[in-house]
């Protein structure tokens, strides 16, 4: 231990955090490059709804609308989403636990560079040829060189380094939930958030690499004239769906358990009341989880599986809306006989409610075979995701950032731009996507770039179009709520919510080791356990002492960077760069591997001191 | 939060709004008019199962709306909400009754399932080979001897079998109102039936993104008496086996010259010619110019004069046609017919 350096590196600014290995800073790296490129998707989004705002309208040609509508799925799926959850279970799953940092702090770093390298090379395809234009989708022989441009290529090789991070911040958060919880931590008195966060890790681990998989094979066949799904070849377009969907499903399920984990924490704080069924909760999601692997070929109802393979999809499908509907009833029940207040987080989470129903319930009607026939590939389908996606995962993830704004950054987000926010948002949402479910069934295919007069789309578009106005002032209105609130020196306190898990019980943001002394849990809902005790905070489960801490590091940025350089030398088939770039990559690995990293320890003295800088 | 109720009110207005206001969509297009047996069985299980969920969303509506009211938390409002851990009576319910419910929605999924999977031999369908190219429709009728393209014609009342394929990506054929879609793959074969129980022009689509005018890959089914049907098949057989047309007028000359030596090699007419592009043999008789537009001899100007401009990422190169060679082509194949009345 006396090898161990016993100061803190003074590091700040932009240095400390393309350096930093704190789980806390981390979150916020997530948060500002899914932040960014959400916006980026949004705006996509915003062009997708201005060119169909009026029939046979000739604002965006018809290569670009194509290009616009796989980067608005791409990126607002890998690139937004999935970032802003890693963002709130960095930031939150550690506290929640009772934790110091997560298992691997430095795999945490490098799980964040890759993702944002590859989503950074998958975007410059708009500057270096064309964004790819085969669907998010990418489906075969679509995809293929004869029948698409060079953005295909950044797709396939953007994806799989941003997979790669995806892949090792999953397992990181298995390790860390497994083995890092504070005494007393059981897994049943885990919050639902730290369950759900659980869970979708698990799927990360299974689910990508199946995509990882579909994409190499796809970069054989761009790259390196495979033919593992050119028929003309002898190969098979069906494969690709296949891979694409064994991931593609459980990616749902990836995405909404953290928003309904969120829903439940929040939900449950602002009645005052404990969740309602907690373990028929976390054995919901878990089975939701599990049934998500066995459901892929619902998206593939139309391929021609025959009626064997679609009804036991369909059927395995439908199962699905009992763990759901368990969810939503505890959701209700917790909200009975409680006293709830409406500040924004809440007003999220409770429009989360009858939004998400709706979701689910076209879910079912989706998973209806011969009815789907009818809706697939139509507008409906695009209102079902979107209720899911926005009106669940969106509606969660803003309920989960103005509730754990003041843990994660010391201020509180404003409640009146909040409300007009979330009003904003919400009618507007409704606005866009609830006339796409009639436009669908009228007969319009999605991802077209135009329609035709005459067809009686005319007035759901229109609809469609405005209601895309509103959620883009309810971003907007976000965004000036974050300026409002960094402006503020108004300090946030450590438990403004009056909380009942364990991040509350420790600053707001806490201190670089999180909590002075690990924390004794008593039982579900750790903090609300102590005050009904009369206790001040949580009773200490060790004697106060030394910190051992993780070394910031170089190291993960520069291994993306690497991997970074040597996708530009896959797209541009100059092997040179690709040599270059994965040796350097290895050779961080390597030094990685040799160099000797002690860490460093926060002194006891140091800690009675406020505000402890890193 | 006194706009709750308020607020649903005016959200179920909106939407029953933009019902009345939009109507279902046109006959011709609508999946909520359906025309023939595939359609009507799809349609009743959208009915089914949409009166299931909205039941279900009326109660969970209910018991929102009364939460939110009920437990608000009230101003002076003091002591701590008792802490439920949880009722399993009530649990159990909320797990049997769905659970019921989707069985109720299983048995028709089931039964309808296999329906919609039947194939008919050509005793019962008529049969008809479909192939999807970028971006246009081919129709097939091995057992009649013909072939069409862009306008499917069939009989009325009686079932169709299709077999469907692609000829470079994946598309999916779908006509609304006659019922559901199915992929056509490259490289493999798919099987439909479908049947059309009136007579009139029904619109058919690609749903699967196929490249730049995947919007603009329409096709028109043309459904018309048994008789007219084989009078049709009868006229097309004839064009068949003799020389194209005459033309019947000098200037359909001229445009018969251009056309024999700049189209025939991509377009088929008359049992002459390539196969890269739809075949003309009854161009005239179509419903509309390029599968989109409606046929006028202004709209096939414009479309030979720039075939990208209307359908983007077509491979049907341009020409480059002056207008009077255009206006020569366009009086020619105006007079590809097989119909008496045109």
């Amino acid at each position: 231990m006396s090898a161990h350096a016993s100061h803190a590196p003074n590091r700040s600014g932009l240095w400390d955090y393309l350096t930093t290995v704190d789980h806390k800073k981390i979150a916020i790296l997530y948060l500002i490059a899914g932040g960014i490129f959400f916006l980026a998707g949004g705006l996509e989004a915003l062009l997708i709804r201005l060119q169909l705002m009026y029939p046979e309208l000739e604002l965006i040609g018809a290569k670009t609308f194509n290009e616009l509508i796989t980067m608005h799925g791409t990126t607002m799926i890998f690139l937004a989403v999935m970032p802003i959850i890693f963002a709130l279970m960095n930031a939150i799953v550690p506290l929640q636990i009772g934790a110091r940092d997560v298992a691997f702090p430095f795999v945490n770093a490098l799980g964040f560079w890759l993702f944002f390298f590859g989503g950074v090379l998958l975007n410059t395809s708009w500057f270096l040829g064309g964004a790819p234009d085969a669907g998010w989708t990418s489906y075969t022989t679509l995809a293929l060189n004869q029948y698409s441009g060079s953005g295909v290529d950044f797709y396939v090789l953007g994806l799989q380094i941003a997979g790669l991070g995806t892949l090792i911040g999953g397992i990181n958060f298995l390790v860390t939930i497994i083995n890092m919880r504070a005494p007393g931590m059981t897994f049943m008195r885990m919050p639902m958030f730290t369950w759900s966060s659980f869970i979708t890790s698990g799927l990360i681990l299974f689910a990508f690499p199946a995509i990882t998989v579909g994409l190499v094979l796809l970069m054989f066949d761009r790259l390196f004239g495979g033919n593992f799904f050119n028929p003309d070849a002898g190969g098979n377009v069906v494969i690709w769906e296949h891979l694409f969907w064994i991931f593609g499903h459980p990616e749902v399920y990836i995405l909404i358990l953290p928003a309904f984990g969120i829903i439940s924490e929040v939900v449950s704080t602002f009645s005052r009341k404990r969740l309602f069924g907690y373990s028929s909760m976390v054995f919901a999601t878990a089975l939701i989880g599990f049934l998500g692997f066995m459901v892929w070929a619902h998206h593939m109802f139309t391929t021609g599986l025959g009626a064997i393979a679609n009804t036991l999809f369909g059927l395995a499908t439908m199962l699905i809306a009992v763990p759901t509907g368990i969810k939503i009833f505890n959701w209700l029940l917790t909200m009975w006989g409680g006293q709830i207040r409406f500040p924004t987080a809440n007003l999220f989470a409770v429009g989360f409610i009858p939004t998400f129903t709706i979701g689910g319930m076209t879910g079912v009607m989706l998973a209806v075979p011969p009815a789907d026939y009818q809706y697939h590939d139509s507008y409906f389908v695009v209102a079902h995701f979107h209720y899911v996606i926005v009106g669940g995962l969106v509606f969660g993830l803003f309920a989960g950032l103005y509730y754990w704004w003041p843990k994660m950054f010391g201020k509180m987000l404003n409640e009146t731009i909040g409300k007009w926010n979330f009003w904003t948002f919400f009618i507007g949402f409704h606005l866009t996507f609830f006339p796409q479910h009639f436009l669908g069934l009228m007969g319009m295919p999605r991802r077209v770039f135009t329609y035709l007069k005459d067809q009686n789309l005319d007035m759901g578009n229109f609809i469609s179009t405005i209601g895309a106005f509103g959620m883009t002032i309810g971003t907007i209105l976000f965004l000036i709520n974050v300026v409002v609130a960094a402006k503020s020196s108004k300090r946030a306190p450590a438990d403004p919510w009056d909380g009942r898990s364990l991040e509350w019980a420790i600053p707001s943001p806490p201190p670089e080791y999180n909590f002075v002394q690990t924390p004794l849990v008593r039982g579900l809902d750790a903090l609300w356990v102590e005050k009904m005790a009369g206790n001040k905070g949580m009773t200490p489960a060790e004697p106060l002492g030394d910190i051992h801490m993780p070394s910031p590091s170089f190291l993960p940025f520069l291994m993306s960077l690497g991997l970074f350089v040597a996708g530009y030398g896959f797209i541009y088939h100059n092997y040179v760069v690709v040599v270059i770039g994965m040796l350097f990559t290895l050779g961080c690995m390597f030094t990685r591997s040799v160099k000797d990293d002690p860490g460093y320890h926060i002194h006891e003295d140091e800690l009675e001191e406020k505000g402890v800088k890193a | 939060m006194k706009g709750w109720q308020q607020y649903w009110r005016q959200l179920s207005l909106f939407g029953l709004l933009a019902l009345v206001l939009t109507g279902c969509g046109r006959d011709e297009l609508s999946a909520l008019k359906p025309s023939g047996p595939v359609a009507a069985m799809q349609f009743d299980l959208m009915k089914l199962s949409s009166a299931i969920m909205i039941g279900v969303f009326i109660v969970v509506m209910l018991i929102f709306t009364y939460v939110l009211i009920r437990y608000r938390k009230r101003p002076g409002q003091q002591g701590i909400p008792k802490q439920v851990e949880g009722n399993h009576a009530l649990e159990i319910l909320w797990t049997v009754i769905p659970f019921l419910l989707l069985i109720i929605m299983a048995i028709p999924t089931v039964t309808t399932g296999f329906a919609l999977h039947k194939e008919y031999p050509k005793e019962e369908a008529v049969q008809v080979k479909v192939t999807a190219h970028q971006f246009w429709w081919e129709f097939e009728y091995p057992d009649l001897g013909v072939a069409t393209a862009q306008d499917l014609v069939l009989p009325v009342g009686k079932k169709v079998q299709f077999v469907l394929s692609a000829s470079d990506v994946k598309h999916a054929f779908w006509i609304p109102a006659l019922g559901g879609k199915i992929d056509t793959n490259p490289g493999q074969e798919n099987k439909l039936w479908l049947q059309a129980d009136k007579t009139g022009i029904y619109y058919g689509k690609c749903a699967e993104l196929c490249g730049a005018s995947h919007a603009l890959m329409d096709f028109k089914v043309e459904v018309m008496e048994q008789a007219d049907f084989d009078t049709w098949v009868a006229n097309m057989k004839g064009v068949q086996a003799k020389e194209p047309v005459t033309a019947t007028s000098p200037l359909a000359a001229e445009g018969q010259q251009i056309f024999d030596k700049s189209c025939l090699g991509c377009h088929a007419v008359a049992g002459k010619g390539g196969k890269m592009g739809p075949n003309l043999t009854n161009f005239a008789d179509r419903e509309r110019v390029a599968g989109i537009k409606a046929h006028t001899p202004e709209n096939l100007a414009e479309w030979l004069k720039d075939p990208q401009k209307m359908k983007p990422g077509n491979k049907m190169p341009n020409l480059n046609l002056d207008d009077k060679q255009v206006k020569a082509l366009v009086e020619y194949m105006e007079t590809l017919s097989v119909s008496e009345k045109k």
